[in-house]
């Protein structure tokens, strides 16, 4: 398989992890689709890193891969603080700082 | 898995191409899953399938580390994370599918198409050629060449990367730790409590010696007293002497009044339920 292909792959899962982030309401779902486009881009660098012929893309996927796992525990803890705050985890609820 | 690295290897391209398009599509569906179910657990389910596509398309890439750190990593543990979080929060919450945004779903379709126009421009204009045999960058060892790049390329990062992380979980925990309000009772004022408070034994379950065991039904006291305090906050106490209702079929819930104690015909289905009568 040509790189293209998982680039291409790459490129639609990033899109549909994009509509689910514009889309839906539910934070942790947010989040996940936001998971989705940092994988999609672990894709895209894993076959650059292919079609170089080196590792430097492979490594920089691992640092994608450490950062969101950062991310993640922090969003998943402001989530259960709003959580404990408002009982919801609708991003619509979250609203106080709208004028 | 060693299959597909040796099939990659040796040129057998017939056995990956079928491999990818299986994955793609299987990704690809899931994802599309992804933002189409309501409940969150579902699609956490579904983002879980995309990550075990992606992991098995790291190994036909010759990435085998990082096929293993996605599934240990990502799929094991930063998707059970999402998961903790979702039991905490409740299983059953779904979105509402009201648009709370006039013309909002419109517009990220339009935004999508928007970016996924740009985006294949953007590879098209791309020059991407052809890919070498995975074992070219693997020339020692997949493992060893990537622990070569992180430990003198990009050493500093990885430190970074480091301290990035002892930050987030000590944020994590200052954003999930609560203080008390008052200081936690010790088991002398417990005691003294208890003691004050006239029972010395522990306070009764709800139902018990009252005329039904149902969770509203509050505790008689020996005296003949309700005890009150033996209903959960959640529901609303009613009276322990009063005669349970029946529900006689599970097909015609009919909601008949019980005339005495007992049930008249214990051998029907009877559903003694506190909830039938509202």
């Amino acid at each position: 398989m040509s790189p293209i292909h998982y680039v291409a792959l790459a490129v639609i899962l990033f899109v549909i992890g994009g509509v689910g982030v514009l889309v839906r309401r539910n934070a942790i779902v947010v989040f996940m689709c936001i998971e989705l486009m940092l994988n999609a881009c672990n894709l895209a660098f894993v076959a650059f890193a292919r079609m170089h012929g080196n590792l430097n893309g492979q490594v920089i996927a691992f640092f994608v891969m450490v950062v969101a796992a950062a991310e993640v525990v922090v969003g998943l803890a402001i989530l259960m603080a709003i959580y404990r705050a408002r009982r919801s985890a609708s991003v619509d609820d979250a609203n106080l700082l709208k004028w | 898995m060693r299959l597909v690295l040796a099939g990659a290897a040796n040129g057998d391209f017939v056995a990956v191409e079928w491999v990818y398009w299986i994955l793609a599509i299987g990704a690809v569906a899931a994802a599309l899953a992804m933002i189409l179910v309501r409940r969150a657990v579902h699609c956490a389910i579904m983002l879980a399938v995309v990550m075990l596509c992606l992991a098995t398309m790291y190994a036909m890439e010759g990435a085998p580390f990082l096929a293993f750190v996605q599934i240990i990593v990502y799929t094991g543990a930063v998707l059970m994370l999402f998961l903790f979080v979702l039991m905490l929060i409740g299983i059953s919450s779904s979105d509402s599918i009201v648009e709370t945004i006039k013309g909002q779903r419109l517009a990220a379709a339009l935004l999508a198409i928007g970016l996924l126009v740009l985006l294949a421009l953007g590879i098209g204009h791309a020059a991407i050629g052809p890919a070498p045999p995975a074992t070219a960058a693997n020339s020692t060892n997949n493992l060893t060449g990537i622990a070569q790049l992180i430990f003198t390329t990009y050493v500093f990062p990885f430190e970074v990367t480091g301290a990035l992380l002892i930050t987030a979980a000590v944020g994590a925990m200052v954003l999930a730790h609560r203080e008390r309000a008052q200081p936690r009772p010790t088991q002398r004022e417990l005691a003294a409590r208890r003691l004050a408070g006239g029972h010395l034994a522990p306070s009764p379950p709800p139902g018990v010696y009252a005329l039904h065991d149902a969770a509203d039904r509050p505790a008689l006291l020996p005296d003949g007293s309700t005890a009150q305090d033996s209903v959960s906050s959640a529901l609303s106490p009613r009276d322990p002497n009063e005669p349970p209702r029946i529900v006689r079929s599970e097909k015609t819930p009919e909601i008949t009044e019980g005339t005495g104690e007992r049930d008249p015909e214990p051998a029907s289905p009877v559903v003694p339920s506190g909830r039938a009568e509202q």
